[in-house]
C-alpha cells in the first residue's frame, strides 16, 4: 500500500464514549426528544452497531457522534477527551479523524463534479499538498475501494449505486479517518452487492484500524458486521451488548420483537411459527412519548409499573445492558 | 406454460410480453419474452435487482404504462381475455374491480386532497351502483378489515393524518374493496419499518386467504417472498430466468442468479465472515449481451453460454433459463 493512505504510526483507532447524551429539537408543537439520555462506549477498532426503526433517533445520534449535531445535554469523549477541551489545531485534526458516510450514495455526490473532483474535494478544502499529490491520493483511494482510476473522469450519473457508494468511501479514505459513522450505508443498494460493500468496510477496518459506528434498521446487516450493538427506541437505548448475545439471546421485549419480525428466507417446514412476536401499532410520536418505559404501549409484557417508572439501565450480564423491569440475567 | 394445473385455466397468463420504450433515437427493449401464469388464489413472488423489469411488468398488466412511449407486445390473458387488445373502456371496467394494485409509497399513491372515505367510495362507485351512504358503510368495513382502529372516525381523515403503516393499510383496503381476483403489490412493505412490515405481510396473506384473491408480489426481499408466496419468479435483465415453488428455490435454485441472490443475504453467513455478493451490475437495456444475459456475472459461465437461452422445463413445476441447470448443484438459502 502507498504511504499516503496508511495511517501515521502514532495514530491508533479511536475510542468514543457517550455519556448521558441528549439531543432535543424545539418545535412549534413541543420538544422532540430525538436522543434522550443515551450512554455507551465504542471501543477502539470495533464496529458498534446501532439498530432502530424510523423515529428511533439513530440518525440524529450518528450526526452527533460525527460532530455534526450539537448536544442539548450530556458529553461525548473521543480517546477520553471532550472536543471542547481541544485547542484549534487539535480540533482541526479531530474533524479530519471523524467522518460520516450517508445512506443515499447519489445525493452525497455533487452531480456537476467529476468523481475525481469529488474524491479530492476534502483534501482541497484542507489544503493538503499540491494538486498532483492530491490527485495521487485520490487515485489510490479509488483503487483501494476497487475502482479503476479512469472512473475519476466520469460523473455520478454514469455510475451504479454500488460504484457511487465506493466513491463516497474513497473520498472519506483520503482523509485517513480513525472513526467513521456509517448511516444506513447499504440500505439504498441491491442485496446482491451489499455483501461486497460490507466486506470492503471490514477490509478497511483491518487495514487502517478504523472504528465504526454502524447505523442501520436492518438486523441481519447489523448482526453480521458488529462486534457490539445498541438497540434504540424513541431516542433511548433499550438494550446493548455483544452482537452475538443481543441477536441470539435478546433480553428486551423490543429486541425480541424486532428480531422475530425479520422475514427469513426459509422453506415453510423450517419456519418456526411459534417464534413470531407481532407488535401492535407503530412507534409513537417523539413529540409525545409514553411515560415510563417508551416501549410500554406496544410491549406484550407491559404492566402498570411500566407507565410509572422509567426502567433502570442495568447490566444483567457482562457488558450486556438492558432497560426493562422484567429482563432477568441471561 | 408448464405450471398450468390440469383442469381450470390460470387466472392470469402472460405470454411473450415484450415491453419497449420508444424515444427519438429508436426503441429500447426493457423486457423480452416474459411469460408466466398466476392461478386463482395463488401468491406469486417476483424478485430481481433494480433494473430487471419487475415494476414495468407489473404496471403493464394494468395498462398503466404511458401510451405514447411504451410499446407492449405479446398477450396478457386475464380469465382468458387479452388485456392488451381490449378497449380503454373495457380495461377501465376491470381495473380496480378485477385487478388492482398496491404501490410502494402510499403517500404518493393516495390523493392528498380527498379523505380516505371519498377515495374508497370512488373506487367502489366506479364499478358498482351503490348509494353514497352504502359506499361509506362499505368503506368503514374495508378499513376495519385492514385493522385500522375506530374506522368510523378515520374514514373522514385525509391521508396525511395517517402514519406510514396505516396509510399502507388504507391502500390495501382500497385495492381490496371491490374484491378483485388479482392484486399486484409492488414493494408494498419496502418503505415500512420491519415491525410494521411484519404486520402488513400477515394482513396481506390473511386477506388473500379469506377472499381468495391472487397476489403478484413484486419485491427485492427474498425473506418477504418466503413468508408470503408459494411460487417464485426470478427476473434478470428483462427476462424471467427461473420459475419454481418457493420452497424448492430456497433449497435448490436452478439458476445461478437465483442462487447468487439467496447467497447474498447477510443472515445466511457466519457473523463477521466474508459475505458473498454478485460481482458487476445488471447490463443497461442498450448493452444486452448476446446469449445468456447473466453470463458476465456468473461464476458458472462456460462455453455455450454465448448461445441464446430458452426457458427450459426441468420438471413439471420448474423452469430455468440456463442450459447448465441440470448439471449444476447450486446452493440455496438452506442446505
Amino acid at each position: 500500500m502507498n504511504a499516503r493512505l496508511t495511517p501515521r504510526p502514532s495514530t491508533q483507532a479511536a475510542g468514543v464514549r457517550a455519556d448521558r447524551v441528549r439531543v432535543h429539537f424545539p418545535t412549534r408543537a413541543g420538544t422532540v426528544k430525538a436522543v434522550d439520555d443515551v450512554s455507551f462506549d465504542i471501543r477502539p477498532g470495533e464496529t458498534f452497531g446501532l439498530i432502530g426503526e424510523s423515529g428511533s433517533g439513530k440518525t440524529t445520534l450518528g450526526r452527533a457522534l460525527a460532530g455534526l449535531q450539537p448536544l442539548t445535554d450530556g458529553r461525548l469523549f473521543y480517546d477520553g477527551r471532550e472536543p471542547s477541551s481541544l485547542n484549534r489545531a487539535e480540533r482541526r485534526r479531530q474533524r479530519r479523524d471523524h467522518q460520516i458516510i450517508f445512506q443515499d450514495p447519489h445525493a452525497a455526490l455533487n452531480p456537476r463534479m467529476t468523481i475525481a473532483q469529488s474524491v479530492m474535494e476534502p483534501l482541497d478544502i484542507l489544503g493538503d499538498g499540491d494538486r498532483a499529490s492530491r490527485r495521487r491520493v485520490a487515485d489510490e483511494a479509488l483503487e483501494r475501494v476497487g475502482l479503476a482510476p479512469q472512473i475519476g473522469r466520469r460523473y455520478p450519473h454514469e455510475l451504479s449505486g454500488g460504484q457511487k457508494q465506493r466513491v463516497n468511501i474513497a473520498r472519506t479514505l483520503t482523509l485517513r479517518p480513525r472513526f467513521i459513522v456509517c448511516d444506513e450505508v447499504v440500505a439504498a443498494l441491491d442485496v446482491s452487492i451489499r455483501g461486497a460493500i460490507l466486506n470492503l468496510f471490514a477490509d478497511l477496518q483491518d487495514e487502517f484500524g478504523i472504528t465504526y459506528a454502524f447505523i442501520t434498521h436492518d438486523i441481519s446487516v447489523v448482526s453480521h458486521v458488529s462486534d457490539r450493538v445498541g438497540v434504540l427506541y424513541l431516542g433511548r437505548l433499550m438494550e446493548q451488548g455483544p452482537a452475538g448475545a443481543v441477536c441470539e439471546q435478546p433480553l428486551h421485549p423490543y429486541t425480541q420483537a424486532l428480531l422475530s419480525a425479520e422475514p427469513l428466507p426459509l422453506p415453510s417446514d423450517r419456519r418456526d411459527h411459534q417464534r413470531r412476536i407481532r407488535l401492535q401499532g407503530e412507534i409513537p410520536s417523539p413529540l409525545n412519548p409514553p411515560s415510563g418505559c417508551p416501549f410500554r404501549t406496544r410491549c406484550p409484557r407491559a404492566e402498570a409499573r411500566c407507565a410509572e417508572q422509567v426502567p433502570a439501565w442495568r447490566e444483567v450480564a457482562p457488558d450486556h445492558r438492558v432497560a426493562c423491569h422484567f429482563a432477568g440475567p441471561a | 406454460m408448464a405450471h398450468e394445473e390440469t383442469g381450470s385455466p390460470p387466472l392470469l397468463a402472460v405470454e411473450n410480453l415484450n415491453i419497449a420504450f420508444v424515444h427519438p433515437g429508436g426503441e429500447t427493449a426493457i423486457t423480452r419474452d416474459v411469460s408466466f401464469t398466476v392461478n386463482a388464489g395463488e401468491r406469486v413472488g417476483v424478485v430481481g435487482e433494480s433494473g430487471c423489469g419487475k415494476t414495468v411488468t407489473g404496471l403493464s398488466l394494468l395498462g398503466l404504462l404511458p401510451k405514447r412511449t411504451a410499446r407492449v407486445r405479446g398477450r396478457i390473458l386475464f380469465q382468458g381475455e387479452d388485456l392488451l387488445t381490449m378497449s380503454a373502456r373495457e380495461l377501465r371496467r376491470r381495473r380496480g374491480r378485477d385487478i388492482s394494485m398496491i404501490f410502494q409509497e402510499p403517500m404518493s399513491a393516495l390523493d392528498p386532497v380527498f379523505t380516505v372515505g371519498e377515495q374508497l367510495a370512488e373506487t367502489l362507485r366506479a364499478h358498482y351502483p351503490v348509494s353514497r351512504k352504502e359506499a361509506r358503510e362499505r368503506g368503514i368495513a374495508a378499513l376495519e378489515e385492514v385493522g385500522i382502529p375506530s374506522p368510523h372516525l378515520r374514514i373522514d381523515d385525509y391521508p396525511y393524518q395517517f402514519s406510514g403503516g396505516m396509510r399502507q393499510r388504507v391502500m390495501i383496503a382500497m385495492a381490496l374493496i371491490c374484491r378483485p381476483k388479482l392484486v399486484i403489490a409492488d414493494e408494498p412493505t419496502t418503505a415500512l419499518d420491519v415491525t410494521v412490515q411484519a404486520q402488513i405481510i400477515d394482513l396481506l396473506c390473511e386477506l388473500s386467504d379469506t377472499t381468495g384473491t391472487a397476489l403478484l408480489f413484486i419485491t427485492h426481499d427474498l425473506g418477504v417472498v418466503a413468508e408470503t408466496c408459494s411460487r417464485l419468479l426470478t427476473m434478470y435483465a428483462g427476462e424471467v430466468v427461473e420459475s419454481a415453488p418457493v420452497d424448492t428455490v430456497l433449497r435448490r435454485p436452478a439458476h445461478p442468479y437465483s442462487s447468487g441472490l439467496l447467497r447474498s443475504l447477510p443472515g445466511l453467513s457466519e457473523r463477521g465472515g466474508r459475505l458473498p455478493s454478485i460481482p458487476g451490475r445488471v447490463p443497461a437495456p442498450s448493452e444486452m449481451p448476446a446469449g445468456c444475459r447473466f453470463q458476465a456475472r456468473c461464476p458458472h459461465a462456460a462455453d455455450g453460454c454465448e448461445q441464446g437461452q430458452p426457458l427450459r422445463e426441468l420438471d413439471r413445476e420448474r423452469l430455468a433459463r440456463c442450459w447448465r441447470s441440470a448439471e449444476l448443484t447450486l446452493p440455496g438459502a438452506v442446505t
